[in-house]
């Protein structure tokens, strides 16, 4: 049993302490793996342990003080999450940063932490970290893990990751004591880890998680999940996210699992079948893309696989989820299943990379039904959290056997629920993070003296089940000119169920109507357009396409008809809608670096684009800037077609009976 | 004084057998030298008369409008063609007429404009056979495949690994090569280049029908190789952006004739280079 192992480590306040343990009581068990050069390389605790050991020594040679912050950004790499607890070993703050952010977005966070040091992955982050160096007055030294490419580079304030290991392990004579003094004096209330949010609006803050926040929500969600050292992660979601923080760090570090660590963004898919993990975290739209995938494919099978594969899939619809809850099922359809299992199932499930999957969680956004019972009904446990970097993820999660699409479960082990006057859902509980860095002014607005956080989404408790439900974003809630509820995100996620659609903006806050953007997804569409023989040589043509239009038209209208027999949400039908030229991109503003819509800037961006959704306009055009991935600016022009959508009125108006 | 020779006397500080350009990379002393070379094919002369040469770690280039003799050139430096006129010189002495073979042995390794792989074989396999002059192992061994044969596929391979990570192509390591989109064959024909370790790499047309951002990635790979692995790069291109950028040395030629023959500053600015093929500039 694992309890012998937390029985001993239960006064482990710490990420270093927890490595201690687990060095003592797994010493031989991977804890690291990733592939490198085409095959897996793995570290086990004792040698992860002398690794960050070796780190640590050669940042407090480098002159790292107590409280000074670290900076760290990069790709999912053994190297990276060893930095993170090398930092907090010697008493600095580690600061995961998202890879991918142009160099004015990290400038802002680097800027505003007062970074001394920087940890980067690879020339590009280091080329990024040089571009801003010059506004960065705290800045002192960078190291980088990847050395392709920057042998020439000036090294007086560059160094090499392996460098400053060498380099601590030869100063270990006169540093150890330093070392463990400075373990020694970490403290449950000392700072974990700072973690920027994504900014949905306004600047990104850093959000001060400590390690009584770790510690406390690892403990419980690793055991609602009864999650122990056997299980298996893939890292692969961005370190500065807090769900990969708890994931990655607090959780394994608290059961000792092993963390994976893909080869390269392109061979994801590869490396997760290649693994198999026990324990998956994916947001909606990889469950999305995976889904599309596997039903192009099955599009271009042979006759006999995909009629197997719709007779199977079909009885995976009506039985498998309730075989999955444990409800009672007939045994013949048992029988079937089985045989199901073995034909279809489980080939399909290895393919995925979730074979062997105990505990999948996804969140984030809300996930169609269908794609969410697909999974389900394969016998994947996939279930919903909800939760924010704010309260170290976790405020409410499904407990398994009770999972539906449209709650996010119940309270976390340890946490609070109210639902405030105004609708909006409050948390409170042991994962609710210490401050805002520097900005006291916003965590005294969202953090109350008895330590009630305000979510900022509207959502309600089902009274026969205990479960939370979400609306919307509680500012997003609006009414429409004649006093109808508005609620956009409703809205948008019952058309971005569709595999066509990527992205949707709804407009309509005091308005006599709902009008939408609409972004359609490459991937899916292009392949239909293919098999249709629509030939096509961007996106913008595809996006314009008339047939594409008349496809995205159907999907509209359907919502349409599904949102009219909501008697509260009857008003978002959506009257109009045009394709956008552009996919709404982080790198434009337009979206969040965890992809989440900025309604605000959309709206001012494509203000001619919505004023003439609401005239009698068929088409216009519009000039738009993008920005690359290295910062450089460009316009796109394009001519939009504008689409009426059919509206359906309730079958019964109800006015009487109010 | 010819644009050459302007190139050493002026702008470069001189060390005995080489320079240091502006960015810090060592450039040798000579490696490769055409003298005089003329090639005909029949009555028709593709090379009249030229000399130029390879510094070791140098990038140079050699462009010039359609029909200008460029790939005639190349050829004529890999050793596929035997000039009838002229002297090639290789690492200080005169070169005679090789066979295909002996020129990879000599560490001189290239790509080709229009992609030769092998289509039904995996990326990997490829790359693979960029390795056979490291492979000594005869027939039997590999067929046996213990000691000796193991040992060399697994250093073969490691090595070969390096470049797929080197040249970022993890993700495409088992796909048949038939299957990839021509950007990446470009690619994947570099990697097999590479995976000779050559000391000179002959690339014809890198570039040729790639979109800006592959032309991008395609112009770091070509810059870290001489970068990392200190390789001595000729290259034919069309795209003068690209040429003015990654080069250190920059030949023209039309009609078979050198015209030019300096820094892309040097021959961006020369007369006789603008009336042939640069146009005019506008400003």
């Amino acid at each position: 049993m694992t309890a012998n192992a937390h029985d001993a480590g239960g006064a482990a306040q710490s990420m270093p302490a927890l490595l201690d343990r687990n060095a003592k009581a797994y010493p031989k068990k991977a804890a690291y793996r990733e592939k490198e050069f085409g095959i897996w390389q793995s570290w086990t605790w004792a040698e992860t342990r002398e690794e960050i050991r070796m780190l640590a020594l050669g940042l407090l040679d480098l002159g790292v003080q107590r409280g000074d912050f670290i900076a760290i950004i990069g790709a999912n790499r053994p190297h990276l999450y060893w930095s993170i607890v090398a930092a907090q070993m010697i008493g600095a703050v580690p600061v995961p940063l998202y890879a991918d952010s142009a160099a004015d977005e990290m400038a802002y966070v680097l800027d505003h932490c007062g970074a001394r040091f920087v940890i980067a992955e690879d020339q590009e982050q280091v080329d990024k970290i040089s571009d801003i160096r010059a506004q960065l007055g705290a800045l002192e030294e960078v190291i980088y893990l990847d050395p392709k490419g920057m042998r020439k580079y000036d090294h007086s304030h560059l160094h090499d990751f392996v460098g400053i290991q060498t380099r601590g392990n030869a100063a270990r004579g006169t540093l150890l004591v330093e070392l463990e003094r400075r373990q020694g004096d970490i403290t449950y209330d000392d700072i974990c880890v700072m973690l920027y949010t994504s900014g949905t609006t306004g600047k990104p803050k850093g959000v001060v998680l400590s390690n009584r926040n770790i510690i406390e929500t690892s403990k419980n969600s690793s055991d609602f999940d009864n999650l122990g050292p056997g299980d298996e992660v893939l890292a692969y979601l961005p370190m500065a996210w807090v769900g990969d923080f708890i994931f990655s760090i607090g959780q394994a570090y608290w059961t000792g699992f092993c963390v994976n660590c893909p080869e390269s963004e392109t061979t994801l898919i590869t490396d997760l079948r290649e693994i198999g993990p026990t324990y998956y975290f994916a947001p909606p739209r990889v469950f999305e893309t995976q889904l599309t995938n596997v039903m192009i494919r099955m599009e271009d099978a042979g006759r006999l696989k995909k009629k197997l594969f719709d007779h199977f899939m079909g009885l995976a619809r009506r039985v498998g989820g309730d075989i999955l809850d444990g409800k009672p099922v007939g045994v013949l359809d048992r029988l079937r299943y089985r045989l199901g299992s073995v034909l279809i199932y489980g080939p399909l499930k290895d393919t995925l990379g979730l074979g062997r999957v105990r505990v999948g969680y996804t969140a984030g956004e809300a996930i169609g039904p269908e794609i969410f019972d697909f999974y389900r009904s394969l016998g994947i446990n996939l279930k919903q959290l909800y939760g924010q970097t704010e309260a170290s993820v976790f405020i409410t999660q499904q407990p398994d056997g009770q999972v539906r699409s449209d709650t996010v479960g119940v309270a976390s082990p340890g946490v609070e629920i109210r639902i405030g006057d105004s609708g909006e859902v409050y948390y409170r509980g042991p994962g609710v993070f210490e401050y805002y860095y520097k900005n006291a002014e916003s965590t005294a607005s969202t953090k109350d003296a008895e330590g009630w956080v305000a979510t900022g989404d509207a959502g309600f408790i089902e009274e026969e089940t205990g479960h939370l439900r979400i609306i919307d974003r509680a500012k997003d809630v609006g009414k429409m000119a004649d006093g109808r509820l508005f609620a956009p995100k409703y809205v948008e996620n019952k058309l971005k169920f569709y595999p066509n659609i990527l992205e949707a903006v709804v407009f309509g806050n005091g308005r006599d109507c709902c009008t939408a953007f609409i972004n359609i997804d490459l991937n899916a569409v292009g392949n239909w357009a293919e098999r249709r023989n629509i030939a096509y040589s961007s996106y913008q043509e595809l996006a314009g396409h008339p047939q594409v239009l008349d496809a995205i038209q159907g999907h509209v209208e359907a919502i349409n008809a599904s949102i009219a027999e909501d008697e509260m949400l009857s008003g978002c039908q959506i009257h109009r809608f045009l394709i956008l030229h552009k996919e709404l991109d982080a790198d434009d503003g337009e979206m969040t670096r965890t992809r989440k819509v900025r309604r605000r800037i959309i709206e001012e961006k494509y203000k001619d684009l919505i004023q003439a959704l609401y005239s009698d306009a068929q088409q216009v055009s519009t000039r738009t800037e993008v920005t690359y991935e290295d910062g450089r600016k460009g316009h796109i022009a394009a001519t939009l077609v504008l689409r009426d959508a059919a509206v359906t009125t309730p079958a019964q108006p109800r006015v009487a009976a109010e | 004084m010819s644009l050459a020779e302007q190139y050493v006397a002026d702008d470069v500080a001189e060390t005995s057998d080489g320079y240091v350009t502006a960015d810090g990379r060592k450039i040798g002393g000579v490696m490769m030298e055409m003298r005089n070379i003329t090639l005909k094919f029949g009555g028709v002369v593709a090379i009249k008369d030229i000399s130029f040469d390879i510094r070791q770690g140098e990038i140079r280039a050699i462009i010039g409008p359609n029909g200008a003799g460029k790939s005639s050139m190349l050829n004529v430096i890999s050793g596929f063609y035997h000039p009838q006129e002229g002297e090639v010189w290789y690492n200080g002495a005169r070169r005679a007429p090789l066979r295909p073979y002996q020129v990879a042995r000599q560490g001189i390794a290239r790509t080709f404009q229009n992609i030769a792989l092998f289509e039904g074989m995996t990326v990997l396999d490829n790359v693979m056979t960029g390795r056979l002059n490291f492979m000594n192992t005869n027939l039997l061994q590999q067929a046996v495949w213990r000691g000796k044969a193991a040992r060399e596929e697994v250093h073969n391979r490691e090595f070969v690994e390096k470049i797929i990570d080197f040249l970022e192509i993890q993700a495409i390591r088992k796909t048949p090569v038939s299957r990839l989109p021509y950007g990446l064959k470009k690619r994947v024909e570099l990697a097999r280049a590479l995976a000779a370790e050559p000391h000179l790499l002959l690339l014809d047309e890198p570039m040729a029908g790639m979109n800006v951002e592959e032309k991008e990635d395609m112009s770091r790979f070509i810059l870290n190789a001489n970068d990392e692995f200190g390789t001595t790069i000729a290259l034919i291109e069309h795209d003068m952006g690209v040429v003015m950028d990654l080069s250190d040395r920059v030949v023209v030629m039309d009609y078979g004739k050198k015209i030019g023959d300096g820094t892309p500053d040097e021959v961006r600015n020369d007369q006789a280079v603008i009336d042939a093929y640069l146009g005019v500039a506008h400003d």
